[in-house]
């Protein structure tokens, strides 16, 4: 009998290959790596926000129980390492780089968030270690903190590092202010709404480690690290902290528990365990408990911005002008300066045929955890910023809120569209995502739903928002003019193996995209070889030969297409194999999954006869061809792809409490063409329940002190499975017209959309409040208090 | 965690003797205990474990009382067809203490014991105007609980077993702070003949009665006669998840909530 | 030093362990069981949920010691030894309710609790509630719920199988 293969090519639910092994609890985190005699290290972190050192006396520590060494910036310091690199560099309106501070592995001067590093003990047991660090004495000075951008940029404020005034990092802009200006003249009316778009802690469920080895035969170091990117940090790590040829240092990323941008940077606990482990020739283990995890994975958002909107008489938006002050945290984190300019300010258009634009904006300073991209990295606050302004301007003008954005919308006839910030939008369609959205969530039938929700005592709200989003950042030569410090391509190897199973290498890393799956059945789809005799190798950089990893939705677009250019390597020489065993020339030779045909002919071979006879090759043009089936391809973009789309949200709020509920979730999204239906979903999924998390659950507090508030579980709010509603997903799709696939990337787009629909719907449900200005998160507290303060003055 | 010896006695008697030292501490669930414990914000020498003594187990009817021994959990009180028949509102309090695993482990004991401002139990100890029986005594529920972290207990006393007294009617209501899940404000009411208990927990360092809304509900037991109360806010906890004002409302709100639950 | 004496998956073992060492410390260090997972220090996440006696347990809050003694089932020790997958870790594969993997075996270890202890059948509502002790920062939850119940109705015999979830 014979039974067709279930179809496992581009556009096929394929279960996912990775599943296997994590639901078994056969998955490889960076923890679950142990080694002979390995040691492990406890970092002592700085209890204060702002303190010069005095002294750090580890005397003590270092004769306890089990304590190999006790090391300090001072014992860095002596042995030349550099501090940790900032990957972008801005300029400023005038055109001097930014302030650019060292960031010490180990603080040595000064500490300047809860959290910093001011030492590490390194002993036989975790607990022993840590046993040692709380005996390491520290005198510290303590200084007053500038612990938020209010703070911070006070006339006076503390200066977290002495030589930057004003704790200014750069005050960058983009558009032409005075054409702005001019724009702003013309308005027949102009809306200006003041935001904040809150502080957020990542939170991926793996703490990030680290384990560092170092190998005295050879000299090879390895660090095994919960990175996004391991390549990138053998780059970083080997050239510009620990000096060590990348030929002698392997970065290894295993199996990570979540990203979502934090584990993208450089960390120091990584450049300490690979030194570590190099002074003492000893494996050296660091794993990050919860609340470390609070106090030094890099934060995201954090923005206090005004922005305006000039619109004429009809409702059609003229200019829009935007001043945001981005927190940057201590410290300049590996892309952090990038994240509030090019990955925010250029997506200021959104989908809207916005023809003049001016943004400026100050990235400050701040003694708080080092601010840097969390899924979205800018196009969340753009996109809040933007869609938060549509809907007051509707209020305002009186048109109502889905008209007004359909007034604005770049036609359908207008791509590739160029922005006024730079961007040219390659394919979109906004009003046939906006209008199946609607029709998916029953916007028309909204008003009976609220009216049924009042009888139960419940304030009802729908809000929507449309947005456009730029992922795979790139091409290189853009963004090195820029002031980005790396290319922005991808590497993908395909290796036919001689009996025909199929091995690719990519620079991408999966940390829960299910790239295993995902890029298997491109290799089915475009080799014809079944999902399960194709592997993915990733995160490794011994095995994988170059990478610029995962983060920004970049994976398919870029690395995606990075595997069909070598894919398509690989079929070229196919064919010139081919030829030459079936006797016709190269030009008749077609492929198509599988198999190679002399055109028109029933003469066919099949891939495994062409990569048995290019790795045994007894019949075999082997004057004219190598020996072998393995080819390799970078791919640079030549434009960002641009996802795009529409959400809708439904909440109820319960008068008496004030808490929000979800009640529908609606987002119809285009993210280029799908490769796995089931995983797209689910990522879109993910990011949304991320945008309800920032929307009515989430903020990171520090007090004026720089205390950490939200600095547990306990106190920052996780959402959980009650928190959240079943969320409707659908995909309207124009091709990405740039890049093989035709894909756009669809990792952030949830978290992107999410947040301004959920907060217009929490708005909506307040209609009778005269509420303008909501700060994220909608919690039950304050919208007791807009309730409650309503009510008040209702009776006054 | 600091290390620490550990034991696991048989007895009552045992374990009083190995507490006697002062700075051991006892452990059923250690649901809030290890926490504490994993922060390195204790440092005991000894944990002496009770979960072995059998005497402290089981929950029985006596008399017109559910009396439940110290060790036992959360999710034994919140299937118990014994507490559900007696005292509905018990069960299901101890059905929403957490979450799966917390009441799979956690014990009454404990939580009554360890008296956290953000607990479950202490308001319906109160509010059913419970008795606490331990190695060396009886304590009203009225004289127990002392402030945060503090009972009645002294070091080397245990609480061996709670006696809950049926009433006529009781309920139970809570808004959990949304980051923690533990109460930010919970509030058990107990109606046993003319007499009217209403017990506040979450949003005040400690467990307290509500004497206003225990005087309308007697003269009128229902949400009504509380609704015009309002609860004062000094003195209450206040934090980034809410002000003691927004606290005091709840009292108010979970106070409805509890009366229409009672019946 | 204290020695416990307990099964996992069904194995006898013997260990010396310090007074504070943790139960998930035992299975993950001395054990060499790496499923089981730990994502948090404040009992909160439940990556590190496994069974004790039948029951879910955070092994992050529970000492090894008052372990001993115990029948621990961990993540390892679900699929039969043919590889045939435990109703539940079939339906979170059918149903894309694991990403990135780490929340996974907790995840799955308490909705294996949460279905006994609902012979009933469990609504999405009970389902989310009964998710409180665990967090999952990848899925937003939805396909979770849904592959609890596609194994809830497997495990209660309603269904024979975990039914192929919609294309």
């Amino acid at each position: 009998m014979n039974v067709a293969a279930p179809f496992e090519g581009i556009g096929a639910s394929v279960r996912r290959k990775e599943d296997y092994r994590f639901l078994q609890g056969r998955g490889a985190y960076t923890d679950d790596f142990n080694r002979q005699g390995q040691l492990h290290a406890w970092i002592l972190r700085s209890p204060h926000a702002h303190a010069r050192i005095r002294s750090v006396d580890t005397t003590a520590a270092a004769g306890m129980p089990g304590v190999v060494a006790v090391f300090t910036g001072a014992d860095m310091a002596r042995d030349n390492i550099g501090g940790l690199p900032c990957g972008w560099q801005i300029h400023n309106k005038d055109g001097s780089p930014m302030a650019e501070p060292p960031h010490p592995v180990i603080a040595h001067d000064k500490v300047r968030h809860v959290g910093d590093q001011v030492a590490v003990a390194i002993a036989a047991t975790r607990e022993q270690a840590r046993d040692a660090a709380e005996a390491i004495v520290v005198d510290y000075d303590v200084l007053p903190a500038a612990a938020t951008i209010d703070a911070a940029v006070k006339p006076g404020a503390p200066a977290v590092h002495d030589d930057v005034a004003g704790n200014l990092c750069y005050d960058w802009h983009i558009g032409d202010k005075a054409v702005m200006e001019a724009a702003f003249a013309q308005a027949a009316k102009v809306v200006s709404l003041d935001l904040v778009n809150n502080r957020l802690i990542p939170n991926a469920m793996e703490p990030r480690a680290a384990m560092g080895e170092f190998d005295r035969t050879s000299g090879d170091y390895t660090l095994h690290t919960t990175s996004q990117n391991p390549h990138v940090i053998r780059l970083l790590m080997g050239a510009n902290v620990l000096h060590i040829p990348e030929s002698k240092l392997r970065v290894v990323a295993p199996d990570v528990g979540g990203g979502f941008g934090s584990k993208i940077y450089h960390y120091a606990e990584e450049a300490i365990v690979t030194w570590a482990a190099g002074k003492l020739g000893k494996p050296v283990k660091w794993v990050a408990d919860r609340t470390e995890s609070f106090m030094s994975d890099a934060h995201g958002r954090d923005h206090v911005s005004n922005a305006q909107l000039a619109l004429d008489a009809n409702g059609k938006i003229l200019a829009l002008k935007v001043h945001t002050y981005a927190n940057m945290g201590a410290y300049l984190s590996t892309f952090a300066p990038c994240v509030p300019t090019y990955l925010y300010a250029t997506l200021l258009a959104g989908t809207y045929s916005t023809p003049v634009i001016y943004c400026e904006v100050k990235a400050i300073f701040t003694n708080t955890v080092p601010v840097d991209a969390y899924r979205g990295a800018g196009r969340p606050e753009a996109t809040f910023l933007l869609e938060r302004l549509m809907d007051v301007a509707a209020q305002e003008t009186g048109i109502d809120r889905v008209e007004l954005r359909r007034r604005n919308f770049i036609p359908n006839d207008a791509f590739p569209y160029q922005t006024p910030v730079a961007l040219q939008y390659d394919s979109g369609n906004y009003t046939a995502t906006l209008d199946q959205a609607l029709v998916a969530a029953d916007w028309a039938g909204f008003e009976a739903r609220r009216a049924e929700a009042a009888g139960r005592g419940k304030l009802r709200g729908i809000g929507c928002s449309t947005y456009v989003e730029a992922c795979g950042i790139a091409p290189s030569a853009v963004v090195g003019s820029l002031g980005a410090r790396a290319g922005l391509y991808e590497v993908g190897t395909i290796r036919v193996h001689p009996t025909g199973s199929v091995t690719v290498l990519t620079g991408s890393h999966s940390h829960g995209q299910g790239h295993e799956t995902t890029f298997a059945q491109l290799v089915a789809d475009k080799l014809g070889v079944p999902t399960a005799q194709v592997d993915i190798v990733h995160g490794d950089t011994a095995k994988v030969p170059f990478g610029m990893g995962t983060y920004g939705s970049r994976s398919l677009a870029v690395g995606g297409s990075a595997m069909m250019k070598a894919m398509d390597k690989i079929i070229a020489k196919g064919k010139r194999i081919a030829a030459h065993l079936m006797e016709a020339s190269v030009d008749d030779i077609e492929f198509e999954r599988g198999t190679f045909r002399v055109a028109g002919t029933d003469r066919t071979k099949a891939l495994v006869d062409i990569s048995v006879a290019a790795y045994v090759p007894h019949n075999y043009p082997i004057d004219e061809i190598e020996p072998g089936l393995e080819e390799t391809a970078f791919y640079d973009p030549k434009n960002f792809t641009y996802p795009g789309g529409c959400h809708i949200a439904e909440v109820e709020i319960c008068q008496e409490t004030g808490k929000v509920s979800m009640v529908n979730f609606t987002a119809v999204d285009d993210v280029g063409r799908v490769i796995n239906p089931m995983i797209v979903e689910g990522q879109v999924q993910g990011g949304i329940a991320q945008g309800i998390g920032q929307a009515l659950l989430e903020t990171c507090v520090y007090d004026a002190d720089g205390q950490l508030l939200s600095g547990s579980m306990m106190d920052y709010t996780m959402p959980r499975a009650d928190d959240l509603a079943p969320i409707s997903v659908a995909t309207h799709t124009t091709l990405c017209t740039h890049n093989p696939l035709g894909v756009k990337g669809c990792g952030e787009v949830g978290a992107i959309g999410s947040p301004p629909a959920v907060i217009n719907a929490v708005v909506d449900a307040l209609r009778d409040f005269n509420v303008r200005t909501l700060d994220m998160p909608a919690t039950p507290a304050k919208m007791w208090q807009i309730i409650n303060g309503g009510r008040r003055q209702a009776a006054e | 965690m600091y290390d620490f010896a550990y034991h696991k006695p048989t007895s009552v008697a045992d374990a009083v003797k190995l507490l006697a030292d002062p700075d051991a501490k006892a452990v059923s669930g250690g649901h809030t205990l290890l926490p504490a414990l994993k922060h390195r914000l204790n440092k005991p020498t000894a944990l002496v474990d009770l979960s072995g003594i059998a005497e402290m187990t089981g929950i029985k009817r006596v008399g017109n009382a559910i009396v439940i021994g110290a060790l036992t959990r959360h999710a034994e009180v919140a299937n118990s067809a014994e507490v559900k028949a007696a005292i509905p509102a018990l069960a299901y309090m101890a059905s929403h203490i957490g979450d799966l695993q917390v009441r799979n482990r956690g014990t009454i004991g404990g939580s009554v014991a360890n008296n956290d401002p953000a607990a479950d139990y202490p308001s319906a100890v109160v509010a059913l105007g419970a008795t606490i029986h331990t190695s060396k005594r009886k304590i009203a529920a009225d004289d127990f609980f002392l402030g945060m972290f503090t009972t009645a207990l002294e070091a080397d006393e245990i609480l061996t077993a709670v006696e809950f007294p049926i009433v006529d009617k009781a309920g139970y209501a809570k808004m959990r702070n949304p980051a923690s899940r533990y109460v930010m404000a919970g509030v058990f009411v107990a109606k046993a003949g003319g007499t009217v208990r209403v017990a506040v927990v979450g949003a005040a360092p400690c467990v307290f009665r509500q004497a206003e809304m225990e005087a309308a509900l007697t003269s009128n037991w229902s949400a009504d006669a509380v609704a015009g109360i309002k609860q004062d806010a000094d003195g209450l906890n206040g934090d980034i998840h809410g002000s003691a004002e927004y606290r005091a409302h709840l009292v108010g709100v979970m106070a409805k909530r509890a009366i229409v639950a009672a019946g | 030093m204290p020695q416990v004496t307990l099964t996992v998956n069904g194995q006898a073992h013997t260990a010396e362990v310090e007074g504070r060492t943790l139960l998930v410390e035992l299975l993950r260090e001395t054990l060499r069981l790496t499923g089981t997972h730990v994502g948090c220090d404040t009992s909160q996440c439940g990556a590190c949920v496994v069974h004790i006696n039948g029951e879910s347990v955070k092994s992050c809050t529970t000492l090894a010691v008052m372990a001993n003694g115990a029948d621990v089932t961990t993540i390892e020790g679900l699929a039969k030894a043919d590889g045939t997958l435990h109703a539940m870790q079939e339906a979170f594969r059918e149903y894309h309710a694991l990403q990135c993997g780490f929340c996974t075996p907790g995840m799955v270890m308490s909705a294996i609790d949460l279905v006994q202890k609902h012979p009933d059948g469990l609504t999405e509502q009970q389902i989310r509630e009964g998710l409180e002790g665990n967090l999952c920062r990848c899925t937003g939850y939805h396909n979770i719920v849904k592959a609890i119940a596609a194994a809830a109705d497997v495990m209660h015999g309603k269904r024979s199988e975990i039914a192929r979830a919609a294309q």
